[in-house]
Formats: C-alpha cells, sequence, structure tokens
C-alpha cells in the first residue's frame, strides 16, 4: 500500500539554499551599457553665442498643493511637504518646467561635463524635483535622510535600475547612455517621492524657477525647436532662430 | 493533530496571499531592491525599526512567506514520517516544492523589476500552494478518513464530479485572468461600475481594457457556474451537510468577492479592500476545491485510516440519482 516516497533530502537543502541563503548585497543595479562613442566635441565659439530666455506660466486655476502625509516613516522629518505636481510663483510663473532644445544643433556634439549633478534625498522629497543632464555625465544620488530609500529609475530608452541606500550619507553614481527626455525616479518606500531627470547630447537645457523664468546660454546661431515639459500639464514647442549674440525670448502658456 | 496542523498551515497561506496583495495594492513589489537578502541585511536580521513605508509590506511578505514555508517544510517531513497514503505524502512534498518554486518566482520578480508574466505567475502559483495547503487539511480530516459518515455521507456522483471540477478550474481561470489584470496595471482600465464607461459593453478597446472586461466577464461566469452547482447540491444533496456546507459557503464567498470587485473599482483601488478581493478569490477557489474534494470521495479507498488500520467507522451510501453505491465499510 505504501508506494515509493518521495526522497526529502534534496528538497530540504534546496529550500534551506533558496530561503535562507544570504548572499548578495543591498545594490542590485544592473551594469550600464557603456556609452556610445561620440564624435569630438565642437566648442560654441563665445563670440558668437546666442541666448534664448522667456517665462512659462499656468494659464486659470493652479491646482492646490496638497499636503503629503509621511506617517509611514516617522523618520521622514518634513513638516510642510506639499505635493509638486503644479507648482506656481508670482503672476502665475510655472516652477519644474523642463525647457530643452529639441532640434536644430544638427550633429553637433558637447563636452560631457565631469561634474556630477547631485540629486539629493532629503526631508523624503527628492531634490531637486526636475532636472537635467548631458549623456555621460554622472548623477550622484545621496541619501541624506536618516531612513532606508531606495531609487528606482524607469527609463525607456536607457538601462532601468533599483538600488538601495540603507544608510545616511551613502551615495550612488549613475550615468545615462542615451538620450531620454525624461527619465521617472520614484522611491517605492516612500510613495509620494519622484524626480524627473531630462538626458540629453547637448547642454541646453534648463528648469524654470519659481517664478517660470528660464534661461538658455550659450547656443551657436541658428533656428531651434525648443520644448517646454512639464510632468502633468505636456508638451509644448515653438520655433525660435537667433543670430550671433542675440537674446530672443520665447513665452509658453499651459493651461489648466 | 495532523489535521489540526494542516488546518493552521492552510490558514497561513492565504494570511500570506493577503500580505502578497498588499504588496502589489500598496506599489511595494520594488521597496526592497535586492533578494534574498533586504537592502543588504540577512532577511532574517533586518532591523524591524527598518520596516517603514513599503518595506513593511515588502519585508513582511518576504517574512511570512518563510514562516510559512517553513511550516510547509515541517508538515512535509511529518507526511512523509507518519502518512501510510502515498498520494497524500506526495502532495505535502509538492506543495512543499510548489512553496519554494513561488519563493524562486518572487525573488526573480523583484531582480527583474516585476516583469507582468513573472509576477502573474507569482499571483497564480500562490493560489496553487494554497489549493495544496487546503487539500492536506481536506485528506487529514477524521471526517474524510470516516467518509464524512456524521455528515450525510458522500455519494459517488459522476455528474456532481464534474461540475465541481469544472467550477473549481473556471474559478482558477478568473483568478489567471486576475492576476493578469492586476499585474498589468488594467485594474481601473474601466473605471465605472457596473456599467462600462457607461455602456453594457466598452465602446473603446485596449488590451487593457479587454483583460479587465474579461476579469467582469469571468467572475459573472463563475458565479452563474456557482449558482448552478450550488442548485445541484442542494437539490440532489441537500441533506448531506459534507456538501451543503461548502456549497452554501462558496455562494456566500462569491458574493462577498464580487461586492469586493466592486468597491475596488468604486474606491480607486484602495489597497486594504484590493487585498481582500485577492484572499477571498483564493477562499472561494478552496472552498470549491473542498467541494470537488468531497465530491470524489468515494473515489479513494473507503476506510482510509491514518494509522494504517482499517476505520471502524462504516456507513452505506448511495447517490439520490442513481450513483453508484460508495461506502461499504468493514
Amino acid at each position: 500500500m505504501l508506494s515509493a516516497r518521495v526522497s526529502a533530502p534534496p528538497l530540504l537543502v534546496l529550500f534551506l539554499a533558496v530561503g535562507l541563503s544570504a548572499c548578495g548585497g543591498g545594490e542590485s543595479a544592473p551594469p550600464a551599457p557603456p556609452a556610445p562613442v561620440a564624435p569630438a566635441a565642437k566648442p560654441v565659439d563665445p563670440a558668437t553665442a546666442a541666448t534664448v530666455t522667456g517665462r512659462i506660466t499656468f494659464s486659470g486655476q493652479a491646482p492646490a498643493p496638497r499636503p503629503i502625509s509621511m506617517a509611514s516613516d516617522p523618520r521622514c522629518i518634513n513638516p510642510g511637504a506639499v505635493t509638486e505636481t503644479v507648482v506656481t510663483g508670482a503672476a502665475g510663473g510655472l516652477q519644474n518646467v523642463f525647457v530643452y532644445v529639441k532640434d536644430g544643433l544638427g550633429d553637433a556634439s558637447f563636452p560631457v561635463p565631469a561634474t556630477p549633478v547631485v540629486l539629493d534625498q532629503k526631508g523624503c522629497q527628492y531634490r531637486p524635483h526636475v532636472f537635467g543632464v548631458q549623456v555621460g555625465q554622472p548623477i550622484e544620488i545621496l541619501n541624506s535622510d536618516a531612513t532606508l530609500h531606495n531609487i528606482h529609475a524607469l527609463p525607456m530608452a536607457n538601462q532601468g535600475f533599483n538600488v538601495g541606500q540603507a544608510l545616511q550619507g551613502l551615495r550612488h553614481t549613475h550615468t545615462f547612455s542615451t538620450k531620454e527626455v525624461m527619465v521617472p525616479f520614484k522611491c517605492d518606500v516612500h510613495r509620494w517621492m519622484n524626480a524627473y531627470v531630462g538626458v540629453l547630447d547637448h547642454p541646453f537645457h534648463a528648469v524654470t524657477k519659481a517664478d517660470g523664468s528660464f534661461t538658455l546660454n550659450g547656443l551657436p546661431p541658428g533656428t531651434y525647436t525648443v520644448e517646454a515639459w512639464h510632468e502633468s500639464l505636456g508638451t509644448m514647442t515653438q520655433s525660435v532662430t537667433v543670430g550671433a549674440k542675440e537674446t530672443k525670448e520665447v513665452a509658453f502658456s499651459f493651461a489648466g | 493533530m495532523l489535521h489540526l496542523y494542516a488546518l493552521v498551515v492552510a490558514a497561513s497561506t492565504a494570511v500570506l496571499i493577503f500580505a502578497g496583495g498588499l504588496v502589489t495594492s500598496t506599489g511595494s513589489g520594488l521597496a526592497v531592491p535586492d533578494w534574498p537578502n533586504s537592502y543588504g541585511w540577512f532577511m532574517f536580521t533586518f532591523p524591524l525599526e527598518n520596516m517603514v513605508g513599503g518595506i513593511f509590506y515588502e519585508h513582511g511578505h518576504r517574512l511570512i512567506a518563510s514562516t510559512v514555508g517553513f511550516l510547509i517544510l515541517v508538515m512535509a517531513g511529518v507526511l512523509w514520517r507518519v502518512e501510510p497514503r502515498a498520494w497524500v505524502r506526495r502532495l505535502g512534498f509538492a506543495a512543499l516544492a510548489a512553496v519554494i518554486a513561488q519563493g524562486i518566482l518572487g525573488g526573480i520578480t523583484v531582480l527583474w523589476y516585476l516583469p507582468a508574466p513573472i509576477s502573474i505567475a507569482h499571483a497564480s502559483l500562490a493560489q496553487i500552494v494554497f489549493c495544496m495547503t487546503t487539500a492536506i487539511a481536506v485528506a487529514t480530516a477524521p471526517a474524510w478518513r470516516r467518509s464524512y459518515a456524521r455528515a450525510g455521507g458522500v455519494p459517488d456522483d459522476p455528474t456532481l464530479q464534474r461540475v465541481a471540477v469544472a467550477t473549481t478550474a473556471l474559478i482558477y481561470l478568473q483568478i489567471v485572468i486576475g492576476a493578469t489584470m492586476r499585474h498589468t496595471g488594467a485594474g481601473l482600465a474601466i473605471p465605472d461600475f457596473p456599467w462600462a464607461f457607461g455602456r453594457l459593453v466598452p465602446p473603446q478597446w485596449s488590451s487593457q481594457i479587454a483583460v479587465h472586461f474579461a476579469h467582469r466577464v469571468g467572475a459573472l461566469t463563475v458565479a452563474v457556474m456557482v449558482l448552478a452547482t450550488a442548485g445541484y447540491v442542494l437539490y440532489h444533496h441537500g441533506r448531506r451537510r459534507a456538501l451543503a456546507r461548502p456549497v452554501l459557503m462558496l455562494v456566500a464567498l462569491v458574493c462577498v468577492q464580487i461586492t469586493l470587485g466592486a468597491l475596488t473599482v468604486l474606491s480607486g483601488k484602495q489597497y486594504i479592500i484590493n487585498s481582500l478581493h485577492v484572499v477571498t478569490g483564493g477562499l472561494v477557489l478552496v472552498t470549491s476545491l473542498v467541494l470537488a474534494l468531497r465530491a470524489h470521495r468515494a473515489r479513494f479507498p473507503l476506510a482510509e485510516s491514518h494509522g494504517g488500520t482499517l476505520d471502524s467507522a462504516a456507513i452505506v451510501e448511495s447517490t439520490s440519482h442513481g450513483g453508484s453505491a460508495a461506502g461499504v465499510r468493514a
């Protein structure tokens, strides 16, 4: 009546190996693919460099920022923290809009800054909330909080990563290899935390300040498509032509 | 004693499924980026004060899963040592193998950033584990060994057996569709209920709307099938408590489950309601499984004994509609 019994030891070993093993580390980011070899950079002649400046506004009734409840982590100390989805300033200025030259630079290449852009996790919010980097430029992600964060990047064109930072002061450096507007970052520990980075193959990008203003400096003379990107309001584009040492103003108005 | 332990294991599996539901419902699946470690700590030494935000759900799920895995390991070991029925022993090892595979799938889905096919497989296998632990609890029950003599007995009714198995299979298919909806972000693809964009059938289609609508159609189909099963059982075997009880429980659970599904949509996927919907789906499945197993009781040896000797409890049962005699006991 008792037919063949299943042998237990191999299953036990497998269970112990899987369930109780303790290998691996806290950071699980897959290695980023090597950056493509760029053509030799041609610096812009400062004697002819032009500027595009402007202001981005929000028309209509801006949604009121909502307080963020950080009750799920008592170590998140940030009284008065509010959502940053739509941030408006004086006279309807729209903050946190990523403005960049989308088209018109041809196949020109530009030197890649070696200085990293710092993305800080402070008060359980990302600082800055929106920023830009160049392809190959390092992003240094810093944990200034006395709690754990994971940094979860969700690009479409680049390699995604999810890295844990369990201790205050930890830094992680990442470099994106392909241009992409925008790459979202989020923290799965603190669901309200998100940030966006625009990855470009040139330095002509800016993020609007509290009054909605921005400046793109050092442009070669030419005709450009300038795009303004907002995380919830979408994108707008304009064409602008600048001559040598000329400054042109452009304005965008997002509707609520 | 073994039956009581098996019940605890089955109940703990339900708790584990609820905890897993919370992980997905709170979007915490990647809150702990590494596996099997947690932020570099050995899983069981991870400081409790670090269980904040999404880590609470993800790491809590891992701890509960480890506990359930250990409970199943012990159960498989005990069955191997003391259980005379080969199929029950094999079921114990199958449950152990399934829960190990489930742990590996859980780890892979974290390390690969929650790919939908792996996450769906993880959710679907969880229900299989629940079915296995429940089946062991059923098979080790004293009432099973007595062929439910004190609960009206169970006839060898082929129609009932087919209907019960079909209902169980349909419920499982519905759960797999639900898992697909859940892990492809289609939970609110149709934002209203009971209508779909104000109509009976969605006026527009996408893959997400299609899988969401399939889950709703599946719910309706399951409800009809469960009612038909209940009607059959109550009409033909209404006095047999061993069958009437699970089928009534099944009807009640389906009502609760449909209500929870509606509330999940109407609440915008409130995480506790959403997770209760997940675990109630599992309870619907295993209740149907209990009915199916009991309906097949007559196909097993008449006096299955835990101790290897025949039970003295003997009954003579026959179906009320022409089924074969089921229980002639020595």
